[in-house]
C-alpha cells in the first residue's frame, strides 16, 4: 500500500472524501449530448468565485462611510496596486453573472430541465436568481455615486407602496428617512457577508438536488431509464469527470476571452456596466434627469412602470414585478406538457417562446429608456405577454407535443439544428437592434 | 408607479436650482478630437488645467506624483504645475474654500477628477468653448450646453467674445448657434466677419484630453495589459483547452 492510499484510507475512515468526489465527480454520469447552452453553469460557479476573490479584496481598501465611500473607491482604482483590474473585475463579473444566469435559466426553460423530477433544482435555482438580484442591488449602492443613491431611493420607496405597513417598512430598511450613511453601512454588511452566504447555501443545495436527480439533457429524456445491466451505470452517461471538466475548461477559456475584452477594453461597456450618472458623487439635492436600473434589472423594472396605480394605490406595479420574479418558480407546475425538451414539443410552446423572449428583451429595453406614452403603451402589451407566457402555460402545453416522439436514447446534435439555431439568435439580436432604434 | 417616481423626482427637484437640470438638455455636441496616447498633447492640456482649473475646482482622486505617466520628471512637475502644495504626492485640491464658491458662484465648482467620465469628452469639449455672453447672467456669461451655468468665462481672453444668435431654419424652426463677435488672443475674425478659432479649439481639446486622461490614469496601461492578457487566452489557453478536450472526447461518440 502505498504512502498516499494509506493517508486516503486513513481520510475517508473518518470523512467521506472519496466518496464524495466519486458521488459528485468522477462517477457523477451526465449525459454525453450537452450542447453549448449547458456551459452557462459551471460559468455562472466560476463568476461566483471571481466575484468572492474580487469582493475581499476590494473590502480592504473600500470604505463603507457616506462621507469617504465614493472616492475610496477611486484610491481602489489609482492607488492600490492592482486596484483598478480587481474592480473591474468585481464590476463586469456583476453583469456577466447575469447574462450567464438569464442563458442558464433559458437553457432550462427550453429543455424542460425544471420538470419533474428536477422541481426543487430549479426552485433553489429561482431562489439564487432572487437572491443574486438583491445582492447585485445592495452591491451598486457601494461605490456611492449620483445612480447608486438614487437607484436604491427609488427601489427602497417601492416597499412604501405597500399599503399600511410600507412607510415603516422602507424606513426600516433604510435605517433613516433617506438613504444616507445608516443605509450605506447596513447593505455593505449584507453584500459583503449575508447575503453571499445565503447565496453559497443555496448553490450548494442546487447542485446537491441536482446531483441527486441527475442532469437533464437537450433531448430532455431520462439517462436513467437505459442502464447497463451490469454495471447499472447509464448507457447514455459519462463520468463527469474527466470528461465535462475538460469540457468546462474550453467553455471557460472562451468566456474568460470575453470577459477579459471587457475588462481590458470597454469596462464601462458603453455605460451599461458602469453607468455614467455613477462617476458623479451621490448627492441628495441633485436628482439625476433620468434614473435607470443597470440592464439586468430593466425587464423587471418596465413591468414596474407599465403597470397603472388602481384604488389610489401603487402597489399594483410592485406586485406585478414581483410576480414576474416569483411565477419562473411555478414553472415546474405550470408546464402540464408530455415531453421536456423543445426539440419534441408542439407549435404552440415554441411560438409563446418566441413571443416570450420577444417580450423579455423588448422590456429590457424599454426599461432602460425614459418613459413615454408609447413606450408605456408598448410596454403594457409585452408585460400582458410575459405573465400570459407563465399563466397560460397550464392550457397551451397541454397534450401540444411534435410530430417526432422523444427518442430512447440521446441523439447528437446536427447541422439543420445548429442552423435553425444560429437563424433565431441573428433573427433576436437584428430585432432587438431595430426596436431599439425605433422604440 | 410611474406618477409615483415622478412625483418623488418632482420633490426633490423643488429643492435644487433649475440650474442643475440644464446640463441634461439635449445640445448636439461638438466630437472632441482627443488622442489619448498623445503625450504632448496631455502636458499641455495639465498645464492649462493645473493653472486655470485647480484655481476653483478640486481634483481629488488625482495626485501630482501621478503626472509622472505624463513624461514628466517630480522636478517638473513642482515647478510648473504645483500651485496649491508643496508635496508632490498630495491630491490636487483646491485653495479656495467650498463656502467661498458657493457664495460666490451660487453652486461650489464640482471635482472635476472624473468629470469626463460623468459627463463625456464631447460634452466638455463643447462645454469649454460654449460660452457666450449673456447680460441676464450675474457673471454676464452663459453656456450653449449648460444653461444658466454658475461659472464664468475663464478664458475669454483666450477665446474672445461669442454671442448666440437666432437663425431662421428653412423649415421655419428657430435656431441658436454661437457666433464670434470679438477676436481672443488665440481666435481671429477676417475682414469678411468670419472666423478661425483653430488654435483656441486646439487648446481646449489638449485640456478635454488631459481630462480624459485624469478621470481615469491607468486607461492606456490598462489596454496595454489587456493585448497581452487576451493573446495568452487566444494563442495558448483556448488551444490547449480545444485539444485536451477533442483527446479525452475522442472515444465518446
Amino acid at each position: 500500500m502505498s504512502k498516499q492510499q494509506g493517508l486516503l484510507d486513513w481520510i475517508d475512515a473518518r470523512f467521506p472524501l472519496t466518496s464524495t468526489w466519486k458521488a459528485h465527480v468522477s462517477e457523477y454520469y451526465a449525459p454525453k449530448n450537452f450542447n453549448f447552452w449547458y456551459f452557462f453553469g459551471s460559468l455562472a460557479l466560476l463568476v461566483l468565485v471571481i466575484q468572492v476573490v474580487t469582493g475581499i479584496f476590494l473590502t480592504m481598501n473600500y470604505k463603507p462611510d457616506a462621507a469617504t465611500a465614493f472616492y475610496s473607491v477611486e484610491y481602489i482604482m489609482r492607488d492600490v496596486a492592482g486596484g483598478w483590474i480587481i474592480r473591474y473585475m468585481h464590476s463586469t463579473g456583476a453583469s456577466m453573472f447575469f447574462v450567464v444566469v438569464y442563458l442558464h435559466m433559458f437553457r432550462g426553460l427550453i429543455y424542460g430541465s425544471y420538470k419533474q423530477p428536477r422541481e426543487l433544482v430549479w426552485v433553489f435555482g429561482t431562489l439564487i436568481f432572487l437572491v443574486l438580484m438583491a445582492e447585485a442591488f445592495m452591491g451598486y449602492l457601494l461605490p456611492w455615486g449620483q445612480m447608486s443613491f438614487w437607484g436604491a431611493q427609488v427601489i427602497v420607496n417601492l416597499f412604501a407602496a405597500i399599503p399600511v405597513i410600507g412607510p415603516d417598512l422602507s424606513v426600516f430598511i433604510r435605517g433613516d428617512f433617506v438613504v444616507g450613511d445608516a443605509t450605506l453601512n447596513r447593505f455593505f454588511a449584507l453584500h459583503v457577508i449575508a447575503v453571499p452566504l445565503i447565496l453559497i447555501a443555496l448553490v450548494v443545495a442546487h447542485l446537491v438536488a441536482l446531483h441527486e436527480v441527475g442532469s437533464n439533457n437537450p433531448d430532455g429524456i431520462e439517462i436513467k431509464k437505459n442502464k447497463d445491466p451490469e454495471t447499472h451505470i447509464p448507457l447514455d452517461g459519462i463520468p463527469f469527470h474527466p470528461y465535462y471538466t475538460v469540457k468546462d475548461i474550453l467553455g471557460v477559456a472562451v468566456f474568460l476571452i470575453v470577459f477579459s475584452s471587457i475588462v481590458f477594453f470597454a469596462p464601462e461597456m458603453g455605460g451599461y456596466f458602469l453607468e455614467r450618472p455613477n462617476f458623479d458623487p451621490a448627492d441628495p439635492l441633485k436628482t439625476p434627469a433620468h434614473i435607470a436600473p443597470v440592464w439586468y434589472f430593466t425587464p423587471f423594472y418596465a413591468i414596474l412602470r407599465a403597470i397603472p396605480s388602481f384604488f389610489g394605490t401603487q402597489v399594483w406595479g410592485v406586485l406585478g414585478m414581483g410576480a414576474a420574479v416569483v411565477l419562473i418558480a411555478f414553472l415546474p407546475w405550470l408546464d402540464k406538457s408530455p415531453v421536456k425538451s423543445v426539440r419534441y414539443r408542439g407549435p404552440r410552446f415554441k411560438f409563446m417562446l418566441v413571443l416570450f423572449v420577444i417580450s423579455f428583451i423588448g422590456l429590457g429595453i424599454l426599461g432602460a429608456l425614459p418613459s413615454t406614452n408609447v413606450r408605456t403603451v408598448i410596454a403594457q402589451i409585452l408585460s400582458i405577454i410575459y405573465f400570459a407566457f407563465f399563466l397560460g402555460m397550464p392550457f397551451y402545453t397541454k397534450n401540444d407535443v411534435g410530430p417526432v416522439a422523444p427518442p430512447a436514447r440521446v441523439t447528437d446534435s446536427n447541422l439543420g439544428r445548429q442552423l435553425k439555431f444560429l437563424v433565431l439568435f441573428a433573427l433576436a439580436i437584428g430585432g432587438a437592434a431595430l426596436f431599439a432604434k425605433f422604440v | 408607479m410611474k406618477k409615483f417616481i415622478r412625483h418623488l423626482i418632482a420633490a426633490a427637484a423643488l429643492a435644487v436650482p433649475a440650474s442643475v437640470f440644464a446640463a441634461g438638455a439635449s445640445v448636439p455636441l461638438d466630437k472632441a478630437p482627443i488622442d489619448i496616447q498623445n503625450v504632448e498633447s496631455l502636458q499641455r492640456g495639465a498645464q492649462i488645467f493645473t493653472n486655470y482649473c485647480l484655481s476653483c475646482h478640486s481634483a481629488q482622486a488625482m495626485r501630482y506624483n501621478r503626472l509622472t505617466d505624463l513624461a514628466l520628471s517630480e522636478k517638473q512637475i513642482k515647478e510648473n504645475l504645483m500651485f496649491a502644495t508643496e508635496k508632490v504626492g498630495d491630491t490636487m485640491k483646491v485653495a479656495m474654500a467650498p463656502a467661498d464658491g458657493k457664495k460666490w458662484f451660487g453652486a461650489t465648482p464640482p471635482d472635476l477628477s472624473l468629470i469626463a467620465r460623468a459627463r463625456g469628452a464631447d460634452y466638455l469639449y463643447s462645454y469649454l468653448r460654449g460660452f457666450y455672453r449673456d447680460p441676464s447672467r450675474p457673471t454676464g456669461w452663459n453656456n450653449k450646453v449648460f444653461d444658466k451655468v454658475g461659472m464664468p468665462h475663464i478664458m475669454w481672453e483666450w477665446q474672445g467674445d461669442q454671442v448666440m444668435e437666432t437663425v431662421k431654419g428653412k423649415d421655419g424652426h428657430d435656431t441658436h448657434e454661437l457666433k464670434l463677435v470679438k477676436a481672443g488672443a488665440f481666435t481671429k475674425i477676417d475682414e469678411n466677419g468670419k472666423a478661425n478659432t483653430a488654435e483656441f479649439d486646439s487648446r481646449m481639446a489638449d485640456l478635454t484630453n488631459y481630462m480624459v486622461y485624469m478621470a481615469e490614469p491607468v486607461q492606456v496601461k490598462r489596454q496595454q495589459i489587456g493585448y497581452v492578457v487576451l493573446m495568452f487566452l487566444v494563442l495558448l489557453l483556448l488551444p490547449f483547452a480545444y485539444f485536451l478536450k477533442k483527446e479525452y472526447w475522442k472515444d465518446i461518440h
